[in-house]
């Protein structure tokens, strides 16, 4: 990585069918402008989110991870399927920091079909904070996790 | 002789109700004409933010059903189309239509946009109620169906700029209206209803007070993608308001105004837009709620009603508001009316109106082109016995048109009009339905992943921003990507046959879209890639330009690059990708119904009239349930008649088998495919084969433990007063009646919705038998809702005393050395009153069947808290469970009138037809499945699945996991909890997933 640039955060974003996802093509349709520095995965449900997908991510090098899925409580396709990923999430935050990187870069949040510019502010913030936070501790040398 | 019968339905109106007929009748085999007079369907529910009670998202749960009706192969939608004449009779019906021309080629535009965004000219929008703008070329709104612009000719200066962009060639400044005919067995209408012109009660300001807004008008103020983004502010000047004030019955219960009827919706929808207002403002917002009677009737609502109170801290006034005047230099509103007999005025920033249902407008056309009646509010005359149908036979009649009704009541109309108009054409079903043919399926399996690679410019809606070639070349340089190229619009059809023919010559066995958004496009590239012999689920997409180019459009390098990051990442997918069978399940045409009163009896009905074979299961010795009780009805009907008619028409079906006095035991097996066990009393038993469930097992009277009841004979309950005057034997001079007795309390919050209209109903008749005695109705709020209004302000008319009364101040009753005794408190004389009536009638509301615990548990299915059985989805699937193939209607869902009754019943037997009429059923590939060597069985997915579809089944000497594919909806939260990774997802596997992340993550060396 070239020193001079600033520090550019590559996020992961998991995003349910339903509701998320969604969003996110409101967020297109409305032509509400983010930082291009999310990469959406589209999955079926918040509740398919497995901790190891997350985990992965930032085993490679993603800076922040980005969780969402439909709003408490009763919003979920799949009847509870958001309560899963909040259980499991929350679970995960706990490991993160034994792991010794920040929980704030993994993120879970519930936006609806029709909050596209929920979902472009969850964005702007989250590039925000990440960047305040600096790059992925197991991407950085001599931390290298591998 | 009548000419042949036709298999094809017309279905006139575009709004949830239309949407849901349509839908059940293209899937149980008949040809839908879907036509609406504007340009899109989704009518007044794609405008709302949210629905009550759940709060759920309206746009969230439409959605999908605009796509399932613009997709569906057996459904033609028509818009900007209207009826100009009607031929023929039930069963083969001719109809002449005019279709109005939207100046745009509608095959050839593919809703890109790019015209909308060039358009000089700025009109006012009414999707948002006025309060935005939007170009003279446009759509309604980003979901709209079929999405396809419409130049607003009134407005369109002809300046050519459209027509010179449009890269489809769609514009056609010249087209003209166009004239059909269409034959059709049948008729639904659903035209749904018009929204109270506010201006007619000048007295509220609207149209002068800026800061006086409509309720329809607010719902676009609080949704996201309204014209604020979900940020309450005032009209006016842009502040966010600290006080709103909701005005109640505008436009409805307003006998001056000739609409004496009530709306139905309002009251719910006016808690829940002040709820929502709150949730939306960041700062302390007060919100007041001006209103007559409470209306919260329906399921759930009340509960609603008390959490709007004390979580939500909404203020309510008992009171109508006499007029609203402005402070002309803050904008600010003074709201005056009366409150405990005393004048007063209260400052506000903000006003809304809950303005009212009026019939659509050009009802007196329609009525007169296909020669039905309506009712003296201009709505369509039904019967509380036919509550779908109109006066001409083969019309039938659901949503906001027959009375103003939620959405929920108009969902189920819609589907019992679909049972009806089907039941006439019965013979003729499949006949003119398209059934599509695929070329057999390539085995893959030996082939190494070759994968194409199609992108699109999407005029410039992606190609503007991303570099589209760069991003092709790119895509070649990936593993397994043998083809790579650009199209204009990949969507169009002949970029459809471009790529059947790629997938030939290339000998492709993947293939990748990198367009739009799969939520709208996918199905369609899965049926390309389908004729052309593939598998359809080896197909991906990369979206780059709804989550891409219009949301980086000021960086291009950057959208590219990421472009190519998202290309990249579904390349790492499509490499694992694995052709899914779609499993299919045979049908056992047979449905089972538990329960024989009016809902059983007539769901058991309408299914043989469809051809199929029912048993219907009742615990009693005789069919009728409920209506037995019942004597006469408000809106004049001989229930009795009705009745006995009905059981006639039972017991001379040769489909339907009657099983009295007995018991549904033991149901096993899924949708399709069901096995129960049938208990006589008498002891014999037996088992029957179905393919659905429909629950109709009804609800029963509270036994009231409260005002003296069972230790006075001369307290009694309103059935038990039913049965007294129908005997002759009612002789009172002086009657109190109470109401809400075991209703609307701690124990049980909701209203039991029909006890208003049984009290007014009995003290009508007393009136009606002897004028001079007294009645007395002691009541929390009358609700009188839809045309029931008219004989609450009849009954007020003969003299019926109507006296409110608070919780605080419940009734007193009092056995006195033998004297009855009823204390209330008179609130217009604020003094305590003490009746010596002859007769104290409790309306005792309606229960849910103790039973129902058993049945639930039987069946899996859930109940509310209150006990009454819970359908999949309040708002839009009302008869349904979640669990497929099981149905629901009547009073086991919920107390309600007859005529509601029949319609769910209707309902639940036009939802069963779109099961018992295939077959066998196709399910949706992407199903959990098993590696039965990785299970330990360990039973966490069992216990996660919410659908049950998974089950454990002996191997050898141990347990695994076993998916019933026909359950499994595919969510996948089994798969991310499997603790040994046995049990994954198709086309979400843990595999694909990870190789996605990690495609997307790669360092791309420049």
């Amino acid at each position: 990585m070239s020193e001079k640039t600033e520090f550019e955060p590559r996020i992961i974003g998991f995003l349910c069918n339903w509701c998320s996802y969604a969003g996110a093509d409101l967020a297109g349709v409305s032509r509400i402008q983010y930082p291009p520095n999310i990469r959406i995965i589209r999955v079926m449900c918040s509740g398919r989110i497995d901790p190891i997908f997350i985990l992965e991510a930032l085993k490679d090098g993603a800076d922040g991870v980005l969780v969402a899925g439909c709003h408490l409580p009763s919003d979920c396709h799949y009847i509870s399927g958001n309560f899963k990923a909040l259980r499991r999430i929350t679970l995960l935050k706990k490991v993160l920091q034994d792991f010794g990187i920040e929980p704030e870069r993994v993120r879970l949040e519930w936006v609806s079909a029709s909050e596209g510019d929920k979902f472009a502010a969850i964005v702007r913030d989250m590039v925000e904070q990440i960047k305040k936070l600096g790059p992925n501790p197991l991407k950085i040398g001599g931390r290298q996790y591998e | 002789m009548a000419e042949k019968k036709v298999g094809a339905v017309l279905v006139v109106g575009g709004g949830v109700a239309g949407i849901q007929a349509s839908l059940d009748l293209a899937d149980s085999g008949f040809k839908v004409y879907l036509i609406d007079e504007g340009a899109s369907i989704g009518g007044v529910m794609a405008q709302l933010d949210k629905t009550f009670p759940t709060n759920d998202c309206s746009m969230c749960i439409l959605s999908p059903k605009l796509v399932a009706t613009g997709r569906h192969p057996n459904i033609t939608i028509l818009t900007n189309t209207e009826i100009l004449g009607l031929n023929g009779e039930a069963g083969n019906f001719e109809v002449k239509l005019r279709k109005r021309s939207r100046y745009i080629i509608e095959e050839k535009c593919n809703g890109c946009g790019l015209c909308a965004q060039k358009c000089p000219i700025e009109a006012v929008d009414m999707y948002n109620g006025g309060l935005s703008e939007r170009s003279a070329i446009y759509v309604d709104y980003p979901q709209a169906v079929p999405l396809k612009y419409k130049i607003d000719r009134e407005k369109c200066i002809g300046c050519g700029t459209c027509y010179e962009i449009c890269k489809a060639k769609a514009v056609a400044y010249d087209q003209q209206d166009s004239e059909a005919t269409l034959k059709v067995g049948s008729i639904i209408l659903a035209p749904g209803f018009e929204p109270f012109d506010a201006k007619l009660k000048s007295e509220y300001g609207y149209g002068r007070y800026p800061n006086v807004v409509t309720s329809i008008e607010f719902e676009r103020i609080l949704s996201a993608s309204g014209p604020y983004g979900g940020l309450v502010l005032r009209p006016s000047d842009g502040e966010i308001p600290k006080k709103i004030a909701f005005i109640q019955c505008v436009g409805s219960r307003d006998y001056k105004l000739g609409n004496n009827y009530c709306s139905a919706v309002c009251c719910m929808y006016g808690m829940k837009e002040a709820v929502i207002a709150k949730e939306h403002t960041p700062t302390k917002l007060d919100a007041t709620i001006f209103y007559m009677d409470l209306r919260a009737y329906g399921k759930e609502f009340d509960a609603y009603y008390n959490r709007a109170r004390e979580e939500w801290g909404i203020r309510f006034v008992r009171s109508r508001v006499a007029s609203i005047t402005e402070d002309s230099s803050t904008g600010n509103l003074f709201v005056h009316y009366v409150e405990d007999e005393k004048p007063k005025t209260e400052e506000f920033d903000m006003v809304v109106l809950s303005i009212g249902m009026q019939p659509p407008k050009n009802v007196e056309k329609i009525a007169k082109v296909l020669g039905i009646e309506l009712n003296k509010y201009k709505f369509c005359e039904t019967k509380t016995f036919s509550p779908l149908e109109t006066s001409k036979p083969g019309v039938f009649v659901c949503g906001a048109f027959s009375a103003p009704k939620d959405i929920p009541e108009s969902v189920a109309q819609a589907s019992g009009a679909a049972a009806k108009a089907m039941s006439i054409i019965a013979s003729e079903r499949g006949k003119l339905v398209a059934v599509k043919e695929y070329p057999p399926e390539r085995d893959i399996s030996q082939e190494e992943p070759r994968i194409g690679v199609f992108v699109c410019h999407c005029g410039i809606n992606i190609g503007g921003v991303v570099n589209v070639p760069e991003v092709v070349e790119y895509a070649k340089t990936l593993p397994n990507v043998v083809y790579a190229e650009a199209n204009l619009y990949t969507c169009s059809q002949d970029t459809q046959k471009l790529i059947r023919e790629k997938i030939q010559q290339h000998n492709l066995n993947r293939v990748i879209v990198a367009s739009c958004t799969p939520r709208t496009h996918e199905p369609l590239f899965r049926e390309t890639v389908q004729e052309a012999g593939l598998n359809p689920y080896l197909f991906e997409m990369a979206n780059i330009r709804d989550q891409c180019s219009w949301v980086h459009m000021h960086e291009p390098k950057e959208a590219t690059e990421k472009a190519k990051d998202l290309v990249r990442s579904v390349v790492a997918k499509a490499k694992l990708l694995k052709p899914l069978k779609k499993p299919e399940i045979s049908v056992t045409p047979v449905g089972l119904i538990m329960g024989g009163g009016v809902s059983g009896m007539t769901a058991a009905l309408e299914l043989a009239r469809q051809g199929f074979e029912v048993h219907l299961v009742e615990r009693e010795k005789e069919l009728g349930g409920y209506l037995r009780k019942i004597y006469y009805l408000l809106e004049g009907d001989n229930p009795k008649e009705r009745l006995d008619a009905l059981i006639k028409d039972i017991m001379e079906n040769d489909k339907i088998y009657v099983h009295l006095n007995a018991e549904v035991t033991e149901i096993s097996g899924f949708v399709g495919n069901f096995k129960s066990k049938i208990k006589h009393y008498n002891g014999k038993e037996e088992e029957v084969e179905h393919g659905i469930v429909i629950v109709a097992t009804g609800a029963t009277e509270y036994k009231p433990t409260e005002y003296l009841y069972d230790k006075d004979p001369r307290v009694m309950t309103q059935h038990e007063l039913e049965e007294k005057i129908a005997k002759g034997d009612f002789k009172a001079k002086n009657v109190i009646m109470i109401q809400c007795v075991g209703a609307r309390n701690e124990e049980r919050p909701n209203c039991a919705r029909i006890c208003c209209g049984q009290a007014i109903k009995n003290a009508l008749k007393i009136k009606e038998i002897i004028p001079e005695t007294e009645v007395y109705v002691l009541y929390k709020d009358i609700r009188s809702y839809g045309f029931k209004e008219d004989y609450y302000r009849k009954a007020s008319e003969k003299g019926v005393l109507f006296i409110n009364y608070e919780d605080s101040r419940k009734p007193q009753v009092r056995n006195e050395k033998g004297k009855l005794e009823v204390t209330f408190w008179e609130p217009v004389i604020k003094q305590e009153v003490t009746i010596e009536p002859d007769l104290l009638i409790l309306s005792a509301a309606t229960i849910p069947n103790p039973d129902n615990k058993r049945v639930a548990e039987m069946l899996k299915v859930p109940l509310t808290k209150d006990g009454f059985f819970l359908e999949a989805h309040m708002k839009l699937r009302p008869v349904d469970f979640a669990t497929d193939g099981v149905f629901l209607c009547g009073m086991a869902h919920s107390p309600k009138y007859i005529d509601e009754s029949i319609a769910q019943a209707c309902a639940a037997a036009a939802r069963a037809t779109t099961i018992l009429s295939k077959p066998a059923l196709e399910m949706e590939g992407i199903v959990a499945n098993v590696n039965e060597d990785l299970c330990s069985g360990c039973r966490i997915c069992e216990y996660l699945c919410p659908y049950g579809a998974i089950e454990m089944k002996q191997k050898d000497d141990r347990l695994v996991a076993h998916v019933i594919e026909a359950l499994c909806k595919g969510c996948g939260a089994c798969g991310s909890a499997c603790p040994t990774k046995a049990i994954t997802m198709g086309h979400f596997t843990t595999e694909e997933i990870i190789a996605q992340v990690k495609a997307a993550l790669l360092e791309v060396k420049a």
